[in-house]
């Protein structure tokens, strides 16, 4: 192939900030993270090479077997039901149509540009013991009141419940597009032959919609892995470190105990994980490149 | 057929009765922040104020350094929303509509970073910003955050629908490299900067952890941020605090509110969804 000197020039002048923010920025941090994790560094200063020591240890850390535990019990809680939860409500927003949709929308959509300290705010004090409204609720099903965050078996499917309703409303817009996708002549044409509505659900709008699930689906599963803020804001952790977490174990490690080597060694563990999991979505997103 | 009807409207009364539901907690924490504090805490739903008051705002805007924790949040939100949409076009534009040696090689890591959790680096960008001196400064909660493949892959498939002889024509009639990006092709995607630049703004006011970390000081806070020290400083106070959080909420609720059609654009656009 051949290339113009004067669009060469031009295209390595436009691609030279990403470039260099790209190497100053990733790559150089990710070799670096690498290189500390062999290191016993501080946060903050050098350190000696300790081989595979940190590796080591960590796989016998009572703590960080605690957190990935937590950390996989968290997206237990909040992948699959957020995932149904927002197709259904997609589904009852579709039907809508005009204002009374725009307004639907908002109203289930709102929650999610919310920064997460305004979330943490608003649910400590809907949660909280004695003047919270949700303790109603609570007091309702559960026969007494709770101080969730303070008790290590309600702890971590509230954050759970509390994430649900803060990001549902990002998968509802994808479910929406997902069904706007599905041609309504199926339905008639499934109607005209006499389906029921879930007979309508299991084999038309199921099947169709799955792309836009899987897409869903692994989303949340790489963004869950990640959970940290929320925990660390209603519970830091505690009680008893029931809500510890990967991303809070480095954070930890790093910052309060000044363990930089070891910190790194808990983040290129989690870098793995996620980049495993990254390829498996790449996977599921190309057989959905694939059908359509 | 009547008895269709019957069963729409039900279903579309317990859609609404869901949605209400939903939004309750934002209605509630903004009512809650119109009353004063002991009628915060009397027994019982007291949907609406008996008194309205906007004493929990005068508080903090009189008592936190809520004024110095917007301009941060400003200039730091504006500066990455401003840089990442710069540094994105120019490198979509040269990968789309340039041909040069190693664009295949740049795609394709650029494909791959998709997917690559930037959060994991916490550790080696706080050692990073120590070591330009930028703790505690606003290009140090900037610079982590202008790494966005996302909106590279985004301009390239935009600009990929322009055909070449386009950019050959402009050539001939004598514009310059440059004036073709800024002057034809930047202008002809205006709508996909906009709703780019409206949910980089929104997710980096929303971000918590790296300005969280990488600032310590409470005059150079983010206002996400430093609304959880009005919590830390005042203990139970909750008209207070929720007037803090209102007030943090209040530029990306209003974004949304102003350009809901973009924001859901965008989203979808970053989601790899067409809609």
């Amino acid at each position: 192939m051949k290339f113009g000197r004067r669009e060469i020039t031009a295209a390595y002048v436009l691609v030279a900030p990403f470039v260099i923010a790209y190497l100053v920025l990733f790559i150089y941090p990710t070799f670096k993270m690498v290189e500390l994790s062999f290191t016993n560094a501080p946060l903050i200063g050098a350190g000696d090479w300790v081989g595979f020591a940190n590796y080591i240890k960590l796989s016998k850390d009572n703590l960080f077997i605690q957190a990935a535990l937590h950390t996989g019990y968290f997206v237990l809680l909040t992948v699959i039901p957020t995932t149904l939860i927002g197709l259904a409500i997609a589904m009852m927003v579709s039907r809508l149509n005009g204002w009374l949709q725009s307004l639907v929308l908002a109203a289930f959509f709102l929650p999610y540009i919310l920064p997460v300290t305004v979330v943490y705010l608003i649910w400590t004090w809907m949660l909280d013991l004695q003047f919270g409204i949700a303790q109603y609720a609570i007091e309702l099903f559960h026969g007494s009141r709770v101080a969730v965050f303070r008790d290590r078996y309600w702890a971590m499917p509230t954050v759970a419940f509390v994430t649900i309703w803060w990001t549902n409303g990002f998968n509802v817009l994808l479910f929406i597009a997902g069904l706007r996708n599905i041609s309504q002549d199926i339905y008639d044409a499934a109607a005209l032959d006499g389906a029921s509505r879930w007979q309508m659900f299991r084999n038309i709008t199921w099947p169709l919609v799955w792309p836009v699930t899987a897409l869903v689906l692994t989303i949340q599963l790489i963004l869950q892995l990640k959970i940290f803020d929320q925990i660390y804001l209603f519970t830091q952790g505690g009680p008893f470190n029931s809500t510890y977490v990967m991303v809070q174990f480095i954070y930890k490690n790093a910052f309060q105990l000044n363990r930089g080597g070891y910190a790194a060694t808990v983040a290129v563990a989690l870098f793995a994980v996620i980049v495993v999991v990254s390829v498996l979505q790449y996977q599921v997103l190309r057989v959905r490149g694939g059908r359509s | 057929m009547k008895r269709l009807n019957i069963s729409a409207a039900i279903l579309t009364i317990v859609t609404v009765a869901c949605a209400l539901l939903w939004a309750f907690p934002l209605y509630w924490a903004v009512i809650t922040t119109l009353k004063n504090e002991y009628e915060v805490v009397e027994p019982g739903i007291g949907l609406w104020p008996k008194i309205w008051t906007l004493g929990g705002y005068l508080y903090v805007i009189t008592n936190t350094q809520i004024g110095r924790w917007y301009l941060n949040s400003f200039v730091t939100s504006g500066a990455v929303t401003i840089l990442v949409l710069m540094i994105s076009a120019a490198c979509g534009y040269a990968l789309s509509q340039l041909r040069f040696p190693g664009r295949t090689i740049l795609w394709l890591i650029i494909l791959a970073s998709f997917m690559v959790p930037i959060q994991t680096l916490i550790v080696t960008h706080f050692i990073l910003m120590n070591d330009f001196g930028f703790i505690n400064r606003w290009a140090g909660v900037v610079l982590p955050q202008l790494i966005v493949p996302v909106a590279i892959i985004i301009y390239k498939q935009f600009f990929d629908q322009i055909p070449r002889e386009y950019r050959e024509a402009a050539l001939i009639d004598g514009a310059s490299e440059y004036q073709l990006f800024f002057r034809v092709f930047l202008p002809m995607n205006w709508g996909i900067t906009t709703a780019l630049a409206i949910i980089t703004f929104i997710g980096a006011w929303n971000n918590f952890l790296w300005p969280f970390l990488v600032v310590t000081e409470q005059d150079m806070m983010n206002v996400t941020v430093g609304i959880t020290q009005v919590h830390d400083a005042f203990g139970v106070q909750y008209a207070r605090n929720l007037s803090g959080a209102v007030l943090a909420a209040l530029p990306v609720a209003l974004a949304y509110l102003l350009f809901q059609r973009r924001v859901t654009e965008a989203i979808m656009l970053s989601a790899g969804i067409k809609g």
